[in-house]
């Protein structure tokens, strides 16, 4: 067979199994309308963790220090110590939170009242919360500012408040296994629908191949064009799925800014982006591919004329 | 060409088709096999286009012993075969040119050879002119001529039919038998199963008598009118002593 010869006939079987689709719309819409819903999903729960992450890039610099004064320390010297935190140029601000103040919080909020009572002493100690400048609001600039704190006397330890930082992004991590869980799932649904369509297909054919195998065609000629059905409602299945994305990301768009502004932020609310785009397509192509490739081997090989 | 040397085919629901058929078909012969249904004709040709297995015996096509052919290699083999049905088994939702040109297109042909010789084989069954029709749109008779044009597009050295002319009137059917004769008179070797006596009266050519699985009769060229009778009177009698023993003056 010529190279020539070759292309020839696969580029009319691509465009024979899409007339063929095309010639059953109902049915093949039905097929793509699944695949579709079936891929949004994963993909849907994508965007919103991308969208989690953008909106939640800052944060990890927007942290605090929480400094905690030696409890011999009178207060007049915790608001000493204050002072001298607000003069550092690498600080922007200074809370400060006296002990009998925290108590008493603690009191009201714990409903551990009475058992505080017992207590002889206040056990808490007085706390300053240090907010450092944007400029030393780095990871360098924050340990920095911890090491050069925890110098000054009277001062008993110094902690960063980065820890609900990192729990929210083992949060987001955990999503992120989800998405790539529900993806394989539904992936493999989507491989499943199409071998089914297929299958079904070929039983309807079952005639035409049995013809086909008479005249000399080999199992993989007769597959050839339900490999190609198979591509197309790949390729229709992932657009769809992107397209209803999309939509749901057009709707939520407006709903999402309007809630950005109310806390001072410029986020909008971001489609899928480029990659991932092209990274559905294919792997939607290949899925159906897949399930048209077992099906059609499979019923096509039990098919023998008689 | 064809040689079957003590085949036995017995099917799944214990039907025993073939009892020991031993038979010899020259290339470039002309044979019909006839009898009553059920005694084998199909069995014979389905064995020929390895849609069927032996369950005993050999079967050699084109000096090939089939028994060595593979499931795998069951495609090319019959890609060397031209095969008539009663039923024609033409694929309805194409066009007469694409169901002619299936075999060339399976075998990989440029586009430029298949018109060309899908055009030819039209113009042999004359029907050059209904290429762009659905098969349903012609008449039986033209159905069946186009089967054919199918069978022979790839130049096959073989072609068997099973009942070509069995759902055709007289005139049609012996339309159809001509038209396998001037396949025959260019080389092709042309097997046919067939209970149409009088339409193989008219034509000079071996036939081989079944029944109930044996060869029960055999009739040279020029004798053919005898040998009808023979078969239709003598058949079940002689069929024990037959069977079994290669037809006298058969080449091989």
């Amino acid at each position: 067979m010529s190279v020539e010869a070759y292309f020839t006939r696969h580029a009319q079987t691509l465009l024979g199994s899409l007339g063929r689709l095309v010639s059953t719309p109902f049915a093949s819409a039905m097929t793509i309308t699944v695949i579709g819903i079936a891929l949004s999903l994963p993909l849907y729960l994508n965007v919103f963790l991308q969208n989690a992450r953008i909106a939640t890039e800052n944060w990890n610099q927007a942290f605090d220090l929480s400094v905690y004064i030696d409890k011999k320390a009178s207060a007049t010297r915790t608001s000493l110590i204050a002072q001298q935190f607000r003069a550092r140029s690498d600080v922007a601000s200074v809370r400060v939170i006296l002990a009998a103040a925290a108590l008493a919080e603690f009191r009201s909020s714990s409903g551990f009242g009475a058992a505080l009572d017992a207590l002889r002493d206040n056990p808490l100690p007085d706390t300053l919360i240090v907010t450092p400048t944007l400029s030393a609001s780095t990871p360098e600039g924050g340990a920095a500012l911890k090491s050069a704190l925890a110098q000054v006397p009277d001062v008993e330890t110094v902690a960063l408040d980065t820890d609900w930082v990192k729990r929210l992004y083992s949060l987001l991590d955990i999503l992120r296994r989800v998405v790539l869980i529900t993806a394989g799932l539904l992936g493999l649904g989507v491989a499943l629908v199409v071998g089914n369509t297929i299958r079904l297909d070929i039983l309807n054919r079952r005639m035409e191949i049995e013809v086909m195998k008479l005249v000399g065609a080999t199992d993989a000629f007769a597959r050839r064009p339900f490999l190609y059905s198979g591509v197309w409602y790949g390729l229709g299945g992932g657009l769809m799925a992107l397209g209803l994305v999309e939509v749901g990301v057009l709707a939520l768009s407006n709903s999402v800014t309007r809630l950005a502004t109310l806390y001072g932020s410029s986020f909008h609310l971001a489609g899928v982006n480029f990659g991932t785009g092209l990274a559905v397509l294919m792997g939607s192509v290949f899925l159906s591919w897949l399930g048209s490739w077992t099906a059609a081997t499979h019923h096509i090989k039990a098919i023998e004329p008689s | 060409m064809i040689r079957f040397d003590q085949v036995h085919k017995r099917y799944a629901n214990g039907r025993e088709a073939l009892a020991g058929v031993t038979l010899n078909i020259a290339s470039g012969e002309m044979v019909f096999l006839t009898g009553h249904s059920g005694a084998g004709k199909s069995s014979i040709l389905k064995l020929i286009a390895l849609i069927e297995r032996p369950t005993r015996g050999q079967v050699w096509v084109d000096t090939q012993n089939t028994a060595t052919i593979r499931p795998r290699g069951i495609p090319e083999f019959r890609s060397r075969l031209g095969v008539v049905f009663q039923d024609h088994k033409l694929i309805v939702d194409r066009s007469v040119a694409e169901n002619v040109a299936l075999p060339l297109i399976i075998a990989g042909l440029s586009q430029r050879e298949i018109d060309k010789r899908v055009r030819a084989a039209l113009d042999q069954v004359g029907l050059l002119d209904k290429d762009k029709l659905r098969p349903l749109e012609l008449s039986t008779g033209e159905q069946q001529r186009i089967g054919i044009a199918r069978a022979v597009v790839a130049k096959p050295k073989l072609l068997i039919a099973d009942e070509p002319t069995g759902n055709l009137d007289p005139e049609l059917a012996l339309e159809i038998i001509q038209l396998f004769k001037r396949f025959n008179d260019v080389g092709v070797t042309v097997v046919i199963a067939s209970h149409d006596v009088h339409l193989i009266d008219h034509l000079n050519a071996r036939r081989i008598v079944l029944g109930e699985g044996r060869v029960t009769g055999e009739a040279p060229p020029h004798a053919a009118q005898a040998a009808a009778q023979a078969a239709s009177h003598a058949s079940l009698h002689t069929a024990s002593s037959a069977a079994g023993r290669p037809p006298a003056g058969t080449p091989r």
